[in-house]
C-alpha cells in the first residue's frame, strides 16, 4: 500500500527537506480519483470524474512549520516541494532517519466501484428517483447524487516511518421537494461508508423514500416554537450535537491556544454520569475510519468522556509533541494541499438505557429534533447552533405536530451538563465536516438523547 | 499563445479526438502562500502550486465533464477521453450546447504586482502586525486563536471547439485574525478582515483593531429577551443574506423549482431601499474577470432595483431553456468543477444613512454584528430561515450592552421588504461569496432568547 512513492526517492526527499535545518519532516505523497453523478429532473446530468495526484512537504522547527506542496508525483516533483518548504529556513543541515516500511491493512472493498459500469450507477440514481416519486403526487422535485472517491496515500517522515493507506468510500444522497398548494418543503436522507458498491447492493432505494417522506410530513408543518424547552434529540446524525457541542472543543490544537472552553477541564466532570462518548477511527466500515490518519499513526479508539468525566483530546503529531503524549491518530487533512490538524474520525456518544419512548413520555411541553440539517460552534465561546430538519412538538408526553424552521441554540459546557437520558438504540450517520478551509468525513452517533433545557428558536409569532 | 491556452487547446482536441462532438477545456494555473501566526511567532508558512484542466465534452445533447492535474500530453488525452466517455452516461438535453464564442472586452489591474514584489519575510510581519494591534490594544484582549495572511495569483485560460478563446491573470489576498477577549467570566471572539489585490492594498492595523473591538464589545453579553424589533444587520452579515438572495436568483434553481424567487420576475420582491445588482467587472471586486467561467463576457446586471425583481442570473444552459442569452454568470471552483449558475460580485447599493444615523432611525432594537448556522438554518427552496445570531442592543437609538445566544428568523422575501435604509459605507466582505454592501435597517424581525 506504499506504492507512490518510492522509499530511496522519500529517503532523498526527506534529506532535501531537511537541507536547511527543522527537527522533523514529512512527505505526504496522494493519488486520488473519483466518479460522481446526479438526477434532477428525472435527467441523469454532471457526470463527471477526477483523477489528481501531488504530494505535500512539511518541515517543523521550532514552533513553525514550513509547508509547500505540488502537483505531481514524479521524483522532481517532490524534490520540488521539498526545496520550497526548506527555503525559509536558516540553520544547520539535519539527517533524517533511514525509513523502516511499515505494513497497514487498509479497510477491506469487497466491490471496487470503479470496476463498476457508469450505467450502473444511473441506473440506482433512477431507481432513487422512482421511490421517491412512489411515496405521492405531492411529491414536486427530486434530486439524487452519486459520488465514489479512492484516495491512495503514502506517508514518509524524517523519524523513519514508511507507511500508506488505500481508502474508497462511496455515498448516495437524496433531497425531494413536496409542493401543496403554496406550501413547499424539502427532505433530505443520505447513505455514506468507507466501502466500496456493495454498500449500495442492500435497499440503496430506501434513503430516497425516507427523504419524500420527511418533505410530506413536512407539509403539515406549524412554525416553530420559541423558547427554552426540553429538547429530544434524534438517533445518529443527532450525534452532530455533540460532535459540535463538544468534539472540537476537545480537538488540541483550540485546546493549546486557550480557545476552547474544555481548556484545564482534563479529569473533571462535564456531565452527568450516565454519559460515555469515544472517537473511533477503527470503526469497520464507518465514513470517518481509515486505517492511519494523514500522519501514518494508526487511527485509535479514544474515550473522551468517562461516566460524566473528561477522559482525552484528540491529538495530531505535533500538538501532541507539545503535551508530551502520544497522537491519538487524529491527525488528519483534506488532501496533500492541506496541513494536517486534529480532527474527529466518528465521535458518537455510547448507548445508554433509556428508551426513546420513555424520554418522550417524560416530558409535559417540549420539543423533538429528529434530524439536523447541520450545526456550528464556537470553540473558544461554547456557543452553538443547529439547523433541525426534522422537528415535532412534544405536548402531554407525546410526539404531536411537525414544526418547520427551528434552530437550536445553546453554549456547550451548559447544554452537556444538561443531558439527562441516553438512549439505547444507538446508531452512526456520516456527515462532512469544515475546520479551517479543510473538509473531511467524520461520522456521528447516538440513541436518542434529552436536553434537560435548551433554546428554540422558531418563527412562530 | 501561453502555455497555459496551449494545455487547453489540445484538450479540446483531444475530447473530439476521442469522439466528442464539441469540447470545451478550463485551464488554470495558481501559485500562492498562506502564513499562519500565533503568540508572536510564525505558526506555519505554505507555498502552494497547483495547476489542471477541466474538460466539458458534448456528444449530442449529452455532456460529460471529466478533469485532472496531469498536464502532459498523454495526461491531458486521457482526461479529455474520459470527459467524453462520462457524456456517453448522461441523458439527452435539448438544451445542453456548448457556448459560442463573444468579444469581451479586457479587464486590467486584476493582478497586483505587490504580490510578487513582496517576500515572504514581509508578509510575515503584515500578520504579525495584525496580532499585535489586537494584543496591545486592550488588557481584557487576552489572546489571538489565530491571525492569516493569505495570497494567490491565477492564470486561466479556455478554449473550445466552437471557438471560444481566452485567458486572463488574476490575483487575490487577505488577512483576518479571531482575537480573544476575556470579562466577566466569559470569552469571546471577534474577527477582523481585510481583502485586496495585493498586499499593498491592506491595513494590518485597521484589521487587528477590529478584531479586537469586536471581542471587547461582547464582554458581558446575555441573551436577549424574545421580541418582534427594529434589527440593523451589520456589513458581514448583510453580505451573509444578500449571498442567500443571490443563490436564490440563479436561473437554474428558479427553473426548476427550488427558489423563493420562482415566479417572481417583474414582481415586487424588497422595498425601495434594497438595491441590488451583480456587477461581474467592478474593478475592486475580488470576482471580477473578463469572462465567466464558460467564457462568456462578465458584465453588470440589475437584480433587485425599485423594489422590482428585474433579472435572473443566467449561464449558457439556462439560458437556453428560456431562449433569451446568458448575464455572464457561470462560475466553477477552479478546474474541478463543472460551471454552474452563481453571483459573480454581488453589489448592494448604499443609502445615504451613518451607522449612528441607522441607529438612531432603528430607536429600540438589535445590531447583528455576527450570525452562525446558515449553512443548517435556511431552506434556500422556501428562503425561510432561522439562524443563531449574537450583537447589541440598540436603546434610545444609540448601542447599549451585548447580547449572544439567541436567533433571528423570519423569510428572505419579507425580509427584503421590510429593509427600510440602508447605510451610506458599503464593503467588501468574503461571506455569501464576494458581496459589497453596507449596513441594513430592517424594520421589523423576530428574535428568540430568554
Amino acid at each position: 500500500v506504499s506504492g507512490l512513492v518510492d522509499p530511496a526517492v522519500a529517503e532523498r526527499v526527506l534529506a532535501r527537506a531537511l537541507a536547511n535545518g527543522g527537527r522533523f519532516a514529512e512527505v505526504f505523497a496522494e493519488r486520488r480519483r473519483g466518479q460522481s453523478m446526479t438526477i434532477d429532473e428525472q435527467r441523469i446530468e454532471s457526470v463527471q470524474s477526477g483523477a489528481e495526484e501531488g504530494a505535500g512537504v512539511r518541515v517543523v522547527e521550532g514552533g513553525t512549520t514550513y509547508f509547500a506542496h505540488v502537483d505531481g508525483l514524479e521524483p522532481a516533483d517532490l524534490e520540488r516541494a521539498a526545496d520550497e518548504a526548506a527555503a525559509a529556513l536558516r540553520s544547520e543541515r539535519r539527517e533524517p532517519r533511514p525509513l523502516q516500511a511499515r505494513e497497514t491493512t487498509p479497510l477491506p472493498i469487497e466491490r471496487r466501484p470503479e470496476d463498476v459500469p457508469a450505467e450502473r450507477k444511473a441506473e440506482l440514481l433512477r431507481e432513487l428517483d422512482e421511490r421517491a416519486r412512489g411515496k405521492g403526487r405531492e411529491i414536486a422535485q427530486f434530486t439524487g447524487s452519486y459520488a465514489e472517491a479512492r484516495r491512495e496515500v503514502t506517508v514518509a517522515n524524517s523519524d523513519g516511518l514508511f507507511t500508506g493507506d488505500d481508502r474508497t468510500r462511496t455515498r448516495i444522497g437524496a433531497q425531494a421537494v413536496a409542493r401543496r398548494e403554496g406550501t413547499v418543503e424539502t427532505g433530505a436522507e443520505t447513505l455514506g461508508a468507507h466501502r466500496g458498491f456493495e454498500l449500495l447492493e442492500d435497499d440503496p432505494g430506501g434513503i430516497a423514500a425516507q427523504a419524500a417522506g420527511k418533505a410530506l410530513t413536512l407539509l403539515d408543518a406549524v412554525p416553530a416554537p420559541s423558547g427554552s424547552m426540553p429538547v429530544v434529540v434524534g438517533g445518529g446524525f443527532g450525534g452532530v450535537l455533540f460532535h459540535e457541542m463538544t468534539g472540537h472543543g476537545l480537538e488540541a490544537d483550540h485546546i493549546q491556544k486557550g480557545a476552547s472552553v474544555y481548556t484545564g477541564k482534563l479529569g473533571e466532570p462535564v456531565a452527568e454520569p450516565l454519559l460515555n462518548a469515544f472517537d473511533d477511527g477503527r470503526l469497520p466500515g464507518e465514513w470517518g475510519s481509515d486505517a492511519i490518519d494523514d500522519e501514518g499513526q494508526p487511527t485509535q479508539k479514544t474515550q473522551v468522556i468517562e461516566d460524566g468525566r473528561l477522559t482525552s483530546y484528540l491529538y495530531d503529531h505535533l500538538t501532541a509533541e507539545r503535551d508530551d503524549v502520544a497522537s491519538t491518530g487524529n491527525g488528519r487533512r483534506e488532501s496533500f494541499r492541506h496541513l494536517p490538524i486534529p480532527r474527529m474520525t466518528n465521535t458518537y456518544i455510547a448507548p445508554g438505557e433509556a428508551t426513546p419512548e420513555e424520554m418522550i413520555a417524560e416530558v409535559e411541553r417540549g420539543f423533538y429534533a429528529v434530524s439536523f440539517g447541520g450545526g456550528q460552534v464556537d470553540p473558544a465561546t461554547g456557543d452553538f447552533v443547529f439547523g433541525v430538519s426534522e422537528g415535532y412538538l412534544i405536548e402531554g408526553g407525546k410526539v404531536t405536530r411537525p414544526c418547520r424552521g427551528a434552530t437550536l441554540i445553546g453554549n456547550c459546557l451548559e447544554a452537556l451538563a444538561a443531558i439527562d437520558a441516553v438512549g439505547d438504540d444507538f446508531f452512526m450517520k456520516t456527515g462532512i465536516c469544515g475546520k479551517g478551509g479543510q473538509k473531511v468525513p467524520v461520522g456521528t452517533g447516538q440513541g436518542h438523547v434529552r436536553v434537560r433545557a435548551m433554546t428554540v428558536g422558531g418563527t412562530e409569532r | 499563445v501561453t502555455e497555459l491556452s496551449a494545455v487547453a487547446r489540445r484538450a479540446v482536441e483531444a475530447a473530439t479526438g476521442a469522439g466528442a462532438g464539441d469540447a470545451e477545456a478550463y485551464a488554470s494555473r495558481e501559485g500562492g502562500r498562506q502564513v499562519r501566526v500565533h503568540g508572536g511567532e510564525v505558526e506555519s508558512l505554505t507555498a502552494a502550486t497547483q495547476s489542471g484542466v477541466g474538460v466539458r465534452a458534448w456528444s449530442g445533447n449529452r455532456v460529460g465533464y471529466a478533469y485532472g492535474t496531469d498536464l502532459s500530453e498523454a495526461g491531458v488525452a486521457a482526461n479529455a477521453a474520459r470527459a467524453a466517455e462520462a457524456a456517453a452516461v448522461a441523458d439527452e438535453d435539448t438544451y445542453a450546447a456548448p457556448p459560442q464564442p463573444a468579444e469581451f472586452e479586457a479587464l486590467p489591474g486584476l493582478s497586483d504586482p505587490s504580490i510578487a514584489e513582496w517576500e515572504t519575510g514581509r508578509v510575515a510581519e503584515l500578520a504579525l502586525t495584525v496580532e499585535r494591534t489586537a494584543l496591545e490594544s486592550d488588557p481584557r484582549l487576552v489572546g489571538v486563536e489565530v491571525a492569516v495572511y493569505a495570497d494567490s495569483d491565477e492564470q486561466v485560460a479556455i478554449a473550445s471547439s466552437t471557438g471560444v478563446a481566452g485567458e486572463y491573470e488574476a490575483s487575490s489576498c487577505y488577512a483576518y485574525l479571531q482575537a480573544l477577549a476575556e470579562g466577566e467570566g466569559a470569552r469571546e471572539t471577534g474577527l477582523g478582515f481585510g481583502l485586496a489585490r495585493g498586499p499593498r492594498g491592506l491595513d494590518p492595523e485597521a484589521i487587528g483593531a477590529e478584531g479586537a473591538e469586536r471581542a471587547l464589545s461582547m464582554i458581558g453579553a446575555q441573551k436577549p429577551q424574545s421580541r418582534s424589533c427594529p434589527v440593523v444587520l451589520d456589513e458581514t452579515v448583510a453580505a451573509s443574506f444578500a449571498g442567500l438572495i443571490g443563490g436564490g436568483l440563479s436561473a437554474k434553481a428558479v427553473q426548476r423549482g427550488r427558489s423563493p424567487f420562482a415566479d417572481r420576475l417583474e414582481a415586487e420582491v424588497a422595498s425601495d431601499a434594497f438595491v441590488l445588482h451583480d456587477d461581474g467587472r467592478d474593478p475592486q471586486g475580488p470576482a471580477s474577470a473578463p469572462f465567466d467561467a464558460e467564457g462568456v463576457p462578465r458584465r453588470r446586471t440589475a437584480l433587485i432595483e425599485g423594489g422590482r425583481l428585474g433579472s435572473f442570473l443566467y449561464d449558457t444552459y439556462s439560458a437556453n431553456r428560456e431562449g433569451r442569452s446568458s448575464t455572464g454568470s457561470a462560475a466553477r471552483q477552479g478546474y474541478r468543477s463543472l460551471p454552474s449558475v452563481s453571483a459573480s460580485n454581488l453589489m448592494v447599493a448604499p443609502g445615504s444613512l451613518s451607522l449612528e444615523q441607522l441607529l438612531a432611525q432603528a430607536g429600540d432594537g438589535v445590531l447583528v454584528t455576527d450570525v452562525a448556522g446558515l449553512h443548517s438554518g435556511v431552506n434556500p427552496v422556501t428562503g425561510v430561515f432561522s439562524v443563531g445570531a449574537s450583537g447589541r442592543i440598540i436603546r434610545d437609538g444609540a448601542l447599549a450592552e451585548p447580547v449572544r445566544e439567541f436567533t433571528i428568523a423570519g423569510e428572505l422575501v419579507a425580509m427584503l421588504s421590510a429593509v427600510s435604509a440602508a447605510g451610506a459605507e458599503a464593503r467588501w466582505v468574503p461571506f455569501g461569496g464576494s458581496v459589497c454592501t453596507p449596513p441594513l435597517l430592517v424594520a421589523e424581525m423576530a428574535i428568540s432568547g430568554s
